[in-house]
């Protein structure tokens, strides 16, 4: 039996639209909802989760975009990343009428329901604004289409990859000639580099944010080869997995890294010269430019294989709609491929632009140090696909309590396995809510 | 005939006028009481009872409907470990910041008392201020303050010969951290109430006693604390429901992860995590419930233990 509101009233707009509605209100300030008195213009109502740098450039972006069609009013929303984020994503859709376009984490598709929640971009309208599956990368085009359908349109990809601050760096001799980072092929060499780094800054080689280890994990796991699956059980290589989180044991262990770094005092521990590297997100770059660093950056070191990096894309998606209306689809669409074709600023807070012409092009190729890293975005390691798993979802956030303890000694690799099995285990037999 | 018998009959005029008045004053009333009344049905009874039915369905933030699904959110929580783990930890923070947040604003509000009249408005500003700040504000200045390598905390520690310790990243310590945070925060709450307790007791009562040759300590124990037993039943009762809702300074100071192995994710925490970020409404509703039994149990037994001292 499937009933369609809470118990006693069930008449009028029911509890769900209620809540929906209030907050697309809130959401939208004072401005009201609904098209308004714009004078005839199109309401874009777009919906994002940038902040800081990136919110910087979204806004810089919006600017442009608004001076280039003045037919259209676009009202975005900004709200803070992660679940305060996808929260109101997820009311607001399920609304259906609260936003016109919004931005999303690729691996998040499908857990805020592709098909329900959000409706497929209709690709031949795409293709009118001139962005097809031969603009963007295959890997990134491909994580957009769920069930044979595109739902998404990427607009960047973004990933783990490693900082270098010079002076540290050239004091322990491990910068080549032209001023990057050496490469180094399997742990060992690596850890040489660590130990020489620690020697020239006095604290550690590397910090890493112990508070979010799934990123370094995965990153390691798949460097290995590892494969993790959600059929009927998880399934895990438990010796690959070992493997990957002795490592994150053995840097903290030795004296390498930090036992514990959080988010902010990630960044202000390599900022502050207590490491002379950093794993950490691409999107921290506009960071240290602005407090005027010696920095370089390159993917996330082969500790265990190829260079590859934990990572995710940006995209655009359009809310699944009560009522159908093609103008604000249409307007929607063409604002997404707007967004992508002008990426070239988005590109200035470090993530690599999905579309190809503006990767390739010589603006983007000039950018330091952008440049050192790209092509590790043909690479970039999606999370596992399931509803409970992507960024901010809930495996990454289980994988991030359990294995914080291998970083800061309270938990061996083995307990850390056994924890993440567990709490990955319960999330398989947990109902999928969308 | 009849006419003179319906003559004859006493004119009855008084129970017809009298009952439209009895109406109308009684619809008077109601008038009175049905912004209340509806405010009340609407904001607090429907969602009560709305959320206890979720509690038997498997609703979804992401799908309009829902299905009745009898006991089975109940069993799962009656079996989930992370229930009970996140249970533990609101009643472990409840206990281990309750009794600091009480003492301390009574010995903050004693001070206050005390001291020059000229000192008293700088100590009741600088006592009460952290309280005026926002939670994000609150949270943001003690996760700076806590870092290892740079924070404040570790370099006193260090200053003084003692080791680094990792605040918020060590299980053992995150919880204790947070409480130091709130007790910083929200004791100048207790502290308004204790102080205008302090100044309701009368000037005569101490010179009485120190007539009678009762020293400083005496008085704070003999006549002080007894006259402020009423107050601290009220602050006590406040400050165990505050503890218990412990949600917003733990959800921001371990960056919504609930800190190292769940040490610090309070029951709300979960509500908040299953509900929203699990979208699961239905079992966050059960969970939910659950809490709510115990903060009532948690209430009435506060109840209990203060009113028997009241009537001893």
């Amino acid at each position: 039996m499937r009933t369609t509101s809470t118990p006693p009233p069930a008449a009028g707009p029911g509890r769900r639209a209620f809540l929906a509605g209030g907050l697309a209100a809130a959401g939208l300030g004072l401005a009201g909802c609904g098209a308004s008195a714009a004078g005839g213009r199109t309401p874009l109502r777009q919906w994002n989760l940038f902040t800081g740098g990136d919110g910087a450039r979204m806004v810089e972006m919006h600017d442009a975009y608004t001076r280039e069609h003045p037919g259209v009013e676009l009202r975005p929303t900004t709200y803070l990343w992660g679940n305060p984020y996808y929260t109101k994503f997820a009311m607001g859709a399920a609304g259906g009428r609260a936003f016109d376009v919004a931005t999303l984490h690729a691996s998040r598709l499908r857990g805020m329901g592709a098909g329900t929640l959000i409706d497929p971009v209709p690709a031949d309208l795409l293709a009118e604004y001139g962005v097809t599956r031969d603009d963007v990368l295959p890997n990134v085009w491909d994580k957009c289409v769920v069930d044979g359908e595109l739902y998404a349109v990427p607009l960047d990809t973004h990933l783990v990859v490693t900082y270098y601050e010079r002076g540290a760096c050239e004091r322990a001799g491990v910068l080549e000639p032209d001023g990057s980072l050496v490469a180094t092929s399997g742990p060992e060499e690596f850890l040489d580099v660590l130990a020489a780094v620690k020697e020239a800054t006095g604290h550690f080689g590397v910090v890493m944010d112990t508070t979010g280890a799934w990123r370094q994990f995965w990153s390691l796991y798949r460097q290995l080869g590892g494969e993790m699956t959600f059929d009927g059980g998880l399934g895990l290589d438990d010796d690959l997995a070992l493997q990957a989180l002795d490592f994150l044991r053995r840097v903290c262990d030795d004296g390498l890294a930090p036992p514990a770094s959080d988010a902010p005092g990630t960044p202000a521990n390599f900022q502050n010269g207590i490491a002379g590297l950093m794993f950490a997100g691409n999107w921290e770059l506009p960071t240290f430019q602005t407090a005027g660093m010696d920095f370089g950056m390159r993917p996330f070191p082969g500790i265990f294989g190829a260079e590859l990096g934990q990572g995710d894309c940006h995209v655009l998606v359009l809310p699944h709609r009560r009522t159908r209306d093609d103008r604000a689809v249409r307007t929607a669409v063409e604002y997404a491929a707007w967004m992508l074709k002008n990426s070239i600023v988005w590109a200035g807070g470090g993530h690599t632009p999905a579309y190809l012409p503006v990767a390739e092009s010589a603006e983007y190729a000039e950018l330091r140090p952008q440049a050192e890293y790209r092509h590790a975005a043909e690479d970039v390691q999606f999370d596992p696909e399931a509803w409970f798993s992507g960024s901010a979802a809930p495996l990454f956030a289980e994988a991030n309590s359990v294995m914080a303890g291998v970083h800061n000694g309270s938990a061996t690799p083995e307990e850390a396995l056994a924890r993440f099995r567990r709490a990955a285990e319960r999330l398989i037999d947990t109902p999928e809510p969308v | 005939m009849t006419v003179p018998a319906a003559a004859a009959t006493p004119p009855r005029p008084r129970p017809p006028a009298a009952r439209p008045a009895r109406r109308r004053a009684s619809l008077a009333g109601l008038g009175f009481v049905l912004p209340f009344a509806v405010l009340f049905a609407v904001f607090l009874v429907w969602p009560m009872l709305a959320g206890l039915w979720a509690s038997f369905t498997d609703r979804s933030l992401a799908r309009p409907d829902a299905a009745f699904v009898g006991l089975a959110n109940w069993r799962e929580l009656a079996g989930d470990a992370a229930v009970w783990r996140s249970l533990w930890t609101t009643l472990l923070f409840t206990l281990i910041s309750t009794p600091p947040l009480v003492a301390v604003a009574l010995a903050m509000a004693v001070l206050t008392q005390r001291v020059a009249a000229r000192l008293g408005w700088f100590l009741r500003f600088s006592f009460f201020a952290p309280f005026l700040l926002p939670v994000a504000v609150v949270t943001l200045i003690w996760t700076w303050m806590y870092q290892p390598g740079f924070g404040v905390v570790n370099g006193a520690l260090q200053a003084v010969g003692l080791p680094e310790v990792a605040w918020l990243t060590d299980e053992d310590t995150v919880l204790a951290a947070i409480a130091v945070t709130t007790v910083w925060w929200t004791a100048g709450f207790n502290y308004l109430l204790y102080l205008a307790a302090l100044q309701g007791i009368p000037g005569h009562v101490y010179e009485a006693a120190a007539i009678d040759g009762a020293g400083a300590w005496q008085r704070l124990t003999r006549v002080t604390l007894p006259l402020l037993r009423r107050t601290t039943a009220l602050v006590v009762l406040l400050q165990l429901v505050a503890s218990l809702k412990l949600f917003d300074q733990a959800y921001l100071m371990t960056a919504g992860s609930g800190g190292p192995n769940y040490a610090a994710r309070p029951i709300i925490g979960y509500v908040f995590e299953s509900g929203f970020t699990g979208l699961r409404i239905g079992y966050a509703s059960a969970v939910s419930y659950l809490f709510f039994a115990v903060v009532v149990a948690v209430s009435v037994l506060q109840f209990r233990l203060f009113s028997r001292k009241e009537a001893e």
